[in-house]
């Protein structure tokens, strides 16, 4: 059976920065398996700009962002397995793998899973009607479009809010398609600001808040959608229903991790992050795994993908060199205000600062975090405003840290 | 105008009806064509059912369907074997909440016993949770018929008319029959225009059975389509339960059933609707919400967050309850399989050889084939095999190392199957149904572009051609 | 007369206020944002990313508009990114359709 000292499960930037950072961290062996035929993963269909602005200082498309770190894996010579599907990870860190010659078995000393998400599809929305073709997830139209260069409709309706679905909007209206609408079930949007201004506003394109699609109509292909308004717990307000003729319905409802590998593993999983349980390394409960990027966690930002796999790929590179690391005995919490907070566990590691991920429950305006041990007060940061689409970051100096006593809550209060 | 084909016997419908019949008479040595008017075979009742083989203690003895569902349910499981079609004999439970509840069960095992229904038993309460640790504190006593069973009704349907077709049938499909003329022999017309003709004529046209029997100069009966919906969940909940679980039909309604699938995900449904048109499998917020509610009654565990995706499909029934199979006594040459309900798919394969026998009646020479094949081989699922098997498949064809479904772990080399093994699929949903790619819980987010792409490669259609279903349900738009 | 707007030019989406009679900008967090809103009230701009087909392969190459152009003229370049094509090989940065609307349009993916 080959042998790697750390085999990256999933090419793109999370696995990519992830095989880098531990092979400047001095581990050399290491493999990466992707299931494509390039690197690079989900970026090489986000044709957009907005990327790299705050981990590399420019504003770069996806397909460029990608190449950047596509180039530090290859200079580096680390292998790549391509068009390699993996199919099941074990505790004991065997990782099987098929690919056109076979199926595959390595032995790793340290494993980083970084698999990303999938969207939520229409099923699990529960959208009644018929079941006709013209039925798309944002990210299946947006391959089709910008990878194989399809036209996947003219005229569309999209549901949700979310990044995809904002920029497949202006792509649409930029290819000549007429996007009638923006659904939003919730009352605010899922959606970074500026992409509501650049992807919506732009085109003139009306975003619907609390509004949702009742009903799919067309036997054989989409002939329309109903919207319709909800109420407070998203039910359909049956007068506000609304017949728009469309021939497309696109979905952009949510991110899922894909943790099917996690779960066969025996790794207990978050039920509110979707993604792995993990510790200031991105190190789960089985020792030697780590998961970065949006396995972990659905993230708004690139860059904030990549600086997790590179925790992570360093934790697998210190696990390989077996530096010893203080146990992760601290939970962290979630308080008012805070709908999670990531790693989930951390240790009195005070040789460092510490960075909680974390998003709120709704939108803010001025808002104060508070991280406490107890009665102490361990950091605060005030925002001028919080969204649920944006994930923030508090950073707790390892000299509060050493006054950590117990779990560590996060809250917040709103600011006048 | 093209040549016109001639045939020994025509059937209108390839669902599960008339694909069993073709298979039956492909026993012969008979020609047999098969019509349908849609781009795939089980496209209508065949497509979304419960999947469940009944045990046959529900129909009213004396009846056709009495006579043929326990009957048939031995036939139909040696059939599922021959065909490889996924399959599994989980028994059922019928749940009684009640002392008025428990009445009906008494009931159903008297007329069990009577339909000839094997190892029927009644369990308290208690003995029913111990045998499905889910059920609800509420249940006080079930019915436990243990030769009742689950199979996927369009899988059933495609291997049985791939098998038919493999011994020498003809499938011809988007033939939506507008006029059939009897002389000497049936000939039937096209919407296209396309002709064939029969000496002998089985309607097996489901929810449309009624308007075939009025094009033929007999239309006796009249179809009254019964809507279900239905709620498919994720793999997760598939251990849920392991029986399939009925509640009692009482004064409110037939209640839902929760069941495993052959696939390993749980259904939850039906309702039961009347509509006007047997095409109609639009879903309702209503229906569905009904559907969740119902089950929790039996089930309170069930977790409709897990729903991967819900779906309607129309029974074909009739007013006068039972099947009709019988020679229409106007035309000659002229049988109707028609009102074809629940418990249709248990009893289909007695039901084909009914007909059989109807047409055999009506002076249709039965000469044995000897080269029938009963086998249709196995498709080469990846998801069933192991490792090592998976490793013999690659190194034989490279194609089946190729994953294009993650979800439910689908190779290339199977779609390439799909589309060129008998009945060959056209679409993107007939791939779906015959490789489950796209049934998953991403419901084909990853995996349709590559789907399309495969199906131009292998088919020679062009991408702006593929379709979901036939028809008009294009995948892409033209480029102006 | 006071315009309110969002600035794009980074994810933190600021909210700003314009006075247009002194171009006054309020609410920005770094100087970028004053630049945008100034830039947003007399002449907006926005980079178009979208693909070109290509001659020699199967596929598309993706591509931006190497500086913003006028938000008035992006689907005339749109227009001409679609009536393009491209041969591959082709490197990042490359240019593939020169002068349009100003700028250049270059390719953002590497194709061998």
């Amino acid at each position: 059976m080959p042998e790697f000292d750390i085999v990256v499960v999933g090419g793109g930037p999370a696995g990519m920065a992830a095989a880098v950072a531990a092979y400047d961290r001095g581990v050399t062996n290491i493999a990466v398996l992707d299931r494509e035929e390039a690197l690079g993963g989900i970026l090489k269909q986000c044709i957009h700009n907005g990327f790299g602005l705050h981990k590399l200082g420019r504003e770069l498309t996806g397909p460029e962002y990608a190449a950047v770190y596509e180039e530090q894996v290859i200079n580096r010579g680390i292998t790549v397995f391509y068009e390699t599907m993996v199919t099941a990870v074990s505790k004991e860190k065997i990782v099987t793998a098929q690919n056109a010659s076979g199926v595959l078995k390595f032995k790793a000393k340290a494993v980083v899973l970084a698999m990303g998400c999938r969207e939520r599809s229409r099923g699990a929305l529960n959208i009644s009607g018929t079941r006709p073709a013209g039925v798309y997830s944002a990210g299946t139209a947006q391959k089709l479009m910008n990878c194989e260069g399809f036209a996947v409709g003219k005229r569309a309706v999209i549901l949700g809010s979310g990044d995809i679905g904002l920029i497949m909007a202006r792509r649409l209206s930029l290819e000549g398609a007429k996007v009638e609408a923006v659904c939003e079930i919730m009352p605010y949007s899922g959606g970074l600001t500026r992409n509501i201004v650049q992807c919506l506003e732009d085109y003139g394109i009306p975003l619907y808040l609390s509004t949702t699609v009742a009903e799919i109509h067309g036997r054989e292909r989409v002939e329309g959608v109903t919207i319709a308004k909800v109420d407070e717990n998203r039910r359909v307000i049956e007068e506000t229903k609304q017949y728009i003729p469309c021939d497309t319905l696109l979905l952009s409802v949510g991110l899922i991790p894909e943790n099917e590998l996690t779960r066969g593993a025996g790794i207990p999983i978050d039920s509110v992050t979707n993604g792995a349980v993990v510790d200031e390394h991105r190190q789960t409960a089985v020792p030697g795994i780590f998961a970065c990027g949006n396995v972990l966690q659905v993230h708004d930002l690139v860059d904030y993908v990549s600086d997790e796999a590179e925790i992570a790929g360093i934790g697998a590179a210190d696990f390989v060199l077996q530096q010893s690391q203080t146990a992760a005995n601290l939970p962290t919490k979630a308080g008012f205000g805070v709908r999670y907070v990531l790693p989930q566990r951390v240790s009195q590691d005070t040789s460092k600062d510490l960075d909680l991920f974390l998003r709120v429950t709704q939108p803010f305006g001025k808002v104060r975090f508070t991280v406490r041990s107890g009665d102490t007060v361990l950091a605060t940061a005030v925002r001028l405003k919080a969204a649920p689409g944006e994930m923030e970051k508090l950073t707790i100096k390892n000299a509060a840290l050493s006054q950590a006593t117990d779990a560590l809550t996060v809250e917040l209060e709103e600011l006048a | 105008m093209n040549q016109i084909n001639h045939y020994d016997v025509l059937i209108a419908g390839a669902g599960v009806t008339g694909g069993l019949l073709a298979r039956e008479l492909t026993r012969y040595r008979l020609s047999v064509c098969v019509l349908e008017k849609e781009n795939d075979v089980a496209m209508g009742a065949s497509k979304a059912n419960s999947g469940i083989i009944h045990g046959g203690f529900d129909p009213e003895p004396g009846t056709l369907k009495a006579k043929l569902n326990a009957k048939g349910v031995p036939m139909l499981y040696e059939t599922l074997r021959e065909l490889h079609v996924p399959h599994k004999n989980n028994g059922s439970l019928v749940l009684a909440f009640g002392k008025e509840e428990e009445k009906t069960l008494a009931l159903l095992l008297e007329r069990g016993q009577k339909n000839g229904v094997p190892d029927l038993r009644l369990l308290s309460g208690d003995e029913a949770r111990a045998l499905e640790p889910n059920l609800s504190s509420e249940v006080t006593g079930a019915l436990l018929a243990p030769s009742a069973g689950i199979v996927s009704p369009y899988e059933l349907a495609i291997a049985a008319i791939g098998n038919a077709m493999d011994n020498g049938a003809t499938l011809l499909r988007n033939f939506a029959v507008t006029a059939i003329e009897k002389t000497d022999r049936f000939t039937v017309t096209a919407a296209d225009g396309r002709q064939v003709t029969g000496r002998y004529f089985v309607n097996c046209a489901g929810g449309f059975a009624d308007r075939i029997a009025e094009m033929a100069g007999d239309g006796f009966f009249t179809i009254l389509p019964r809507a279900g919906e239905y709620l498919l969940l994720d793999k997760a909940e598939g251990a849920a339960v392991s029986h399939t679980i009925f509640q009692v039909p009482t004064k409110n309604g037939k209640g839902v059933l929760v069941t495993p699938t052959a696939d390993g995900n749980l259904l939850l449904g039906p309702t039961a609707v009347p509509v006007d048109d047997p095409a109609d499998t639009a879903t309702t917020a209503p229906g569905l919400e009904t559907v969740a509610t119902l089950a929790r009654k039996s089930v309170p565990s069930v977790n409709t967050r897990n729903v991967i995706t819900s779906f309607a499909g129309v029974r074909a029934s009739e007013k006068g309850g039972d099947f009709i199979l019988r020679a229409s006594e106007k035309i000659p040459g002229l049988v109707h399989a028609a009102a074809i309900d629940s418990p249709g798919l248990s009893s289909c394969v007695a039901i084909a050889r009914y007909v059989v026998n109807i047409l055999k009646e009506q002076g249709l020479i039965l000469t044995e084939n000897p080269d029938f094949n009963p086998i249709r081989e196995d498709v080469h699922a990846f998801r069933h095999m192991n490792d090592r098997e998976r490793d013999g498949y690659i190194k034989a064809n490279p194609a089946y190392g190729r994953i294009i479904c993650r979800c439910e772990t689908v190779s290339e080399g199977e779609i390439v199957d799909a589309l060129h093994r008998n009945p060959p699929a056209l679409d993107v949903d007939g791939v779906k149904r015959r490789t489950r790619s796209g049934m998953g819980r991403c419901q084909g987010g990853f995996c349709a572009p590559y789907v399309m792409r495969l199906i131009a490669r292998e088919t020679g259609l062009p991408m702006q051609k593929i379709t979901k279903k036939g028809g008009a349900s294009r995948m892409l738009t033209e480029e102006e | 007369m006071m315009k309110q707007m969002t600035c794009i030019i980074c994810p933190r989406g600021c909210s700003l206020t314009v006075n247009t009679d002194d171009m006054t900008v309020t609410g920005n967090t770094c100087p970028k944002g004053k630049q945008y809103a100034t830039l947003e009230c007399t002449h907006p701009v926005r980079t178009v990313t979208s693909t070109i087909k290509l001659a020699n392969r199967d596929g598309m190459v993706s591509v931006k508009t190497k500086d913003p152009v006028a938000k008035a003229d992006i689907f005339d370049v749109m227009r001409q990114i679609r009536a393009a094509s491209a041969e591959a090989p082709i490197k990042i940065g490359d240019v593939l359709l020169a002068d349009v609307a100003g700028t250049d349009i270059i390719a953002t993916k590497n194709v061998e």
